[in-house]
């Protein structure tokens, strides 16, 4: 079965979705052409499962994490409009000159909310504070078994030494921005669409 | 009244009578006896100019309907929608690294920065994968007046509509009913063809009756779907003892390479109508059919491919070493057991051209008779073959590289793309080895190089 992406996303929605997210009319239709052909249950939503079924992610390291990042509180389910939401934090920043509208609050690509999204794959309980333990489960994720619990822990805590501030131990986001004041997240939290 | 009803009634039965003769007729004269000569009366190459032609204004239609109406058309882009860097895990991790400070970049050591890349590859992966998309159809540029293939339907005009509609009348009024006889006729023919074939003694004289058989059934299968094929480098023809690999798209790749010459198939034994073929195909030359017990005994299987390839007087083994079908836009993984057997591979790289019809058969969404039928009410199928010059494994290479080398030249000369993954992954999840390797090579950047080498 091909993607009927032009005839089931109403005219309507992609404005709506274009004024949210940013993303231009047929980048949005090629997204929803994807977001149909990983819904395999074909109820206009997907699952943790959808995500799992992709090879690449399934290899990826954090692939669950990233994959969590989807998912709203407490729900299993996501549809489209926060499929496009979370996807809409990768777009390319745009040209500060282009946003002529002061009362648009932050777009989503913005630095801040790029270095947010990467804040909320380290901080597992989302208590906006990245604590010692968070930050060695994350990395054991990375590191799989190749790494001594000793070696890990040492790791962990000269992190946490070098950014933490006000002296509790863990990583608040001010420290975490400050820490990655000077890396271009533009460039490296970025998808380039090829149209 | 009574009398008139009845003489309305035989005129029917008459009028029945005579079409169904002439048609009979029509379609042996023009159909079938070419078909057990070998010969082809370049209809089929006039029918698929003259379908390229409406296509072409078809399109056209809907790209001013669209320019009308002010709307964007859904155009969709076979070489994925993202930019992807193919730099390595450590390339990119130190490119990150790099703006963060000017440390020492070779010290191995943990950055924050370093999750960026496996968030950034990750949300990559969920816009555009390379493998979910080859298992399904491939999607076209233009349209090809078959409602399967349609992404743009509100900028369909009158005119459009009515071609549409006259095309459903041919294809299921004409074009199906035709090529189901056909299809009926050839896979008759060979059933009992071949039957009679075995009743000789074996010799010479089997061995080419039972090629003229084959050849003539598969000819009329062929005409029964239409199928235009255009074979290239036919010098490179498999010969006997050897094993002959294609890419597989669908079951119809069977047909089209048995049309030009003598296989012997490798398969599963089955039950009902495959059943009763395959035991009536293996009485007039060896095939290699498996119980399903069998299948499982890699060695069984090995020995008895081995066995035949040694037998001169054998045709050559046609194998498809994906193991599944994928939708003619990639060569997949190629399971290396029948590259550990040592004898010469003869490659063929099989390309249909999806304007016609899709050849894809998706197995999960499609029975075997729907997809037939589905096959039979396409336009056509056009394939290109190519036969590629014939390789053997050469010194120090191991089988699964030299599955890779042969699945290269596949993939190069059909204009596929080459990946390393396994089909198998259109059923089955990912291997969990390969994420333990992405892990292996993440911890390196932390640690360095173990300085024991350890066995894996």
């Amino acid at each position: 079965m091909g993607s009927r992406a032009s005839t089931l996303l109403r005219d309507e929605e992609i404005e709506e979705i274009k004024k949210e997210t940013g993303f231009s009319h047929s980048q949005i239709t090629r997204l929803y052409s994807r977001f149909t052909s990983l819904d395999k249950g074909e109820n206009g939503t997907l699952c943790r499962e959808d995500f799992q079924r992709i090879p690449e992610l399934a290899i990826n390291p954090l692939g669950d994490r990233i994959i969590n990042a989807f998912f709203p509180e407490g729900e299993d389910q996501v549809n489209f409009r926060g499929f496009m939401r979370t996807l809409a934090h990768f777009r390319p920043i745009d040209d500060p000159e282009k946003n002529k509208d002061p009362n648009v609050s932050e777009p989503l690509n913005s630095r801040n909310n790029k270095l947010l999204f990467a804040f909320r794959l380290y901080d597992l309980d989302k208590d906006d504070k990245i604590s010692r333990d968070e930050l060695l489960q994350v990395l054991r994720m990375m590191v799989g078994v190749n790494i001594s619990d000793d070696q890990l822990g040492s790791i962990a805590d000269r992190t946490i030494q070098e950014a933490d501030q006000d002296g509790d131990s863990s990583i608040s986001f001010t420290e975490f921005i400050k820490v990655l004041e000077k890396v271009d997240v533009e460039q490296k939290m970025s998808i380039r669409f090829l149209h | 009244m009574f009398f008139f009803l009845f003489s309305f009634d035989s005129l029917i039965c008459i009028l029945l009578g005579i079409s169904f003769t002439v048609w009979f007729t029509l379609l042996l004269v023009f159909i079938i006896v070419p078909a057990i000569f070998g010969v082809s009366l370049g209809i089929r190459k006039l029918y698929m100019k003259t379908l390229l032609k409406i296509f072409k204004w078809a399109t056209l239609r809907i790209e001013r309907g669209a320019k009308e109406k002010n709307h964007l058309l859904y155009k969709p882009y076979t070489n994925g929608i993202i930019a992807k860097e193919p730099m390595s895990l450590e390339e990119e991790i130190r490119e990150i690294r790099r703006s963060v400070s000017s440390k020492d970049l070779s010290s191995p050591e943990f950055e924050m920065s370093d999750i960026f890349y496996f968030c950034r590859k990750g949300v990559e992966s969920i816009m555009d994968d390379e493998v979910t998309k080859r298992f399904s159809p491939e999607e076209l540029e233009s349209w090809n007046l078959l409602t399967r293939s349609n992404y743009n339907f509100q900028h369909i005009s009158l005119r459009l509509t009515v071609l549409w509609g006259l095309g459903l009348l041919i294809r299921y009024c004409f074009l199906l009913p035709l090529r189901v006889t056909l299809a009926f006729t050839g896979v008759g023919l060979l059933v009992v063809g071949t039957t009679m074939v075995g009743i000789l003694p074996n010799g010479r004289f089997k061995n080419f009756l039972s090629e003229k058989v084959h050849l003539m059934c598969y000819r009329i299968c062929v005409r029964a779907l239409t199928a235009i094929i255009t074979y290239h480098d036919s010098e490179n023809k498999p010969k006997n003892g050897g094993i002959c690999v294609a890419n597989h798209t669908s079951p119809i790749d069977v047909i089209i390479l048995a049309s030009d010459g003598c296989y012997a198939m490798v398969g599963q034994v089955h039950g009902g109508l495959m059943g009763i073929i395959q035991r009536s195909m293996v009485k007039a030359c060896p095939h290699i059919w498996f119980e399903r017990s069998e299948v499982k005994d890699r060695n069984l299987v090995a020995k008895r491919l081995s066995d035949h390839v040694e037998d001169k007087t054998k045709l050559p083994i046609l194998i498809f070493p994906e193991g599944t079908c994928i939708n003619n836009t990639s060569v997949m993984m190629f399971k290396k057991g029948s590259f550990e057997i040592g004898t010469t591979m003869y490659p063929v790289a099989i390309k249909y051209d999806p304007r016609f019809g899709d050849a894809f058969w998706n197995s999960s969404k499609f029975g075997m008779v729907s997809y037939l039928l589905r096959m039979m009410s396409s336009w056509a199928i056009v394939c290109s073959v190519w036969y590629l010059p014939p390789v053997t494994r050469e010194e120090g290479e191991d089988a699964v590289q030299f599955a890779n080398r042969v699945k290269s030249a596949i993939a190069r000369q059909g204009g596929l793309v080459d990946l390393l993954w396994d089909g198998g992954l259109k059923r089955e999840k990912v291997k969990g080895t390969f994420k333990e390797e992405q892990q292996k090579l993440y911890s390196k950047m932390l640690v360095g190089n173990p300085e024991d080498r350890s066995r894996s």
